[in-house]
């Protein structure tokens, strides 16, 4: 089977990739690409650890394939951090204790990162709803509602 | 987990995908958002040995209105059901619908046309485009050919689309003044599939029902329509008694699968309690 040459951009920068029609992007990125930040959880699109941003938009990458982000821009959790000083939602989950063992937490993060572009001031309940793809087996969520929420609010008063 | 082998293929236009699925006959397939068949492709339960991707094909993406009715294209996401101020005006029902299917990550990827094509009897839109009497445009070899939803539903994974066959577009009538919906479903957690639902979209006559169909999601081999129930309804004032007679024969025709949701008599209590809401709920919405 042929193998495909594909290009996108991956947290600003162009990366190239040979692979297989059958790979994953969250196996490319992880094993090619060498950027582990990214999480394999359930490998079948329900827990969200995987989640990166693509062209704009939160996907689950188990469940894309690499091929189909040929020519795409990709953001990461490592795309978040800019010069070594850390996103304002890296800060809040810092700060309100969104985490524990921290597996869940770079899906977290991106999809948080995301959501607040859709919806910069959003309530409890919209919170719940727009992170409601990614599972967390040790905070009982609430540390991470309300570390949005504070993310939210150091964005706003920038 | 990783699909099994196959050639993948990335085509600009409905005519290409048609001679590609000419060309590869049963060893093809198509990926739309690929969120049901992907998961079916890691576990082995399909190997297709061509792919055929449709994500970048423009002619199938986006609603309009246009001769009366709305027009969807089969590529349209969930989220992008959900946004469109069309919908909102003109069919509330779908955006509702899309609304409850998985999460948001899931409803960039996922296609109202991947979602009927896919024929899962826990898949939501079957159900609603069988009580707004939607109808399908398929595309194939001889060209193209309008079904409607009631009678594409043959049985699990089982639709009328033949092979050779692409849809490309959803067209829906338009809701008129005195027209309601209801939709109600029963789920453990946000991302779960329906232990049951019940879709209602009824029109008024001053206080009659003129007309009313009832469909039933996860309760069955398909998505179908109690037939029964809404000749209950049809032509009534419709009173709490005549919900209970309706809500006892939608029962009467549930045919559950036992599974970690329940087994077959919670499930056909479930779509019972469903139907009652969502009667309740449309005639609300019918009066305004
Ligand atoms: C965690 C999770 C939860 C979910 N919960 C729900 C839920 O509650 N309700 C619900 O309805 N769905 C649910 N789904 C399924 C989801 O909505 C899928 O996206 C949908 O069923 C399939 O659409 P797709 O675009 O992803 O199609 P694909 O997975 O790409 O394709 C599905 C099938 O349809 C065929 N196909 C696709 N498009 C066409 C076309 N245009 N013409 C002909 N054939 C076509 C494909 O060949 C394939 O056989 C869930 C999925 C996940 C992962
Ligand atoms: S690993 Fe992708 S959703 Fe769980
Ligand atoms: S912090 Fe452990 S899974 Fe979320």
């Amino acid at each position: 089977m042929a193998k495909h040459n594909i290009s996108f951009k991956l947290n600003g920068q162009q990366v190239n990739a040979l692979v297989e029609s059958r790979e994953l992007l969250v196996h490319v990125i992880r094993e090619q690409c060498g950027q582990t930040g990214t999480h394999i959880g359930c490998e079948t699109s329900h827990c969200g650890v995987c989640t990166v941003d693509l062209n704009g938009e939160s996907v689950k990458s188990c469940t894309v394939l690499a091929v189909q982000a040929d020519g795409s821009e990709v953001m990461t959790v490592e795309g978040l951090a800019q010069n070594g000083v850390l996103h304002a939602v890296q800060e809040a989950f810092m700060q309100e204790h969104g985490l524990q063992c921290g597996f869940c937490t770079p899906g977290m993060l991106i999809r948080a990162y995301r959501f607040l572009q859709e919806n910069p001031n959003p309530t409890e309940e919209e919170i719940r709803w727009g992170l409601s793809g990614n599972l967390c087996r040790c905070t009982g969520y609430q540390n991470i509602i309300k570390a949005v929420k504070v993310a939210a609010e150091k964005m706003q008063s920038v | 987990m990783i699909p099994g082998k196959f050639e993948y293929h990335i085509p600009t236009t409905v005519d290409e995908v048609v001679a590609l699925l000419g060309e590869y006959g049963d060893e093809a397939k198509i990926l739309a958002g690929g969120h049901s068949l992907l998961p079916m492709m890691k576990l082995r339960f399909a190997e297709p040995a061509h792919l055929i991707d449709i994500s970048r094909i423009g002619e199938i993406k986006g609603i309009h209105e246009q001769g009366g009715t709305v027009r969807i294209g089969a590529m349209t996401t969930e989220n992008e059901l959900i946004a469109s101020e069309l919908l909102q005006q003109k069919c509330p029902l779908i955006p509702a619908v899309a609304r409850l299917i998985a999460d948001p990550q899931v409803r960039n990827r996922g296609t109202i046309g991947g979602d009927i094509a896919h024929g899962d009897p826990g898949n939501d839109h079957p159900a609603a485009m069988m009580a707004l009497d939607a109808t399908f445009v398929l595309r194939g070899p001889n060209g193209e050919r309008e079904v409607p939803a009631n009678g594409f539903f043959l049985g699990t994974y089982w639709t009328d689309l033949q092979q050779g066959e692409i849809m490309t577009e959803i067209r829906v009538p338009p809701f008129t003044s005195g027209t309601g919906y209801g939709f109600n479903k029963l789920k453990r957690k946000t991302g779960d599939f329906a232990t049951a639902a019940s879709t209602v979209v009824l029109k008024l006559n001053g206080n009659t029902c003129a007309d009313i169909r009832i469909t039933l999601t996860n309760v069955g081999p398909t998505a179908f329509r109690a037939d029964e129930a809404e000749n209950i309804l049809r032509g009534q004032v419709i009173s709490e008694a005549l919900i209970e007679q309706a809500a006892q024969q939608v029962m009467a025709v549930c045919e559950p699968a036992k599974d970690l949701r329940g087994d077959e008599e919670y499930k056909t209590h479930m779509a019972a309690e469903m139907t009652r809401r969502s009667i309740r709920d449309a005639l609300a919405r019918a009066k305004g």
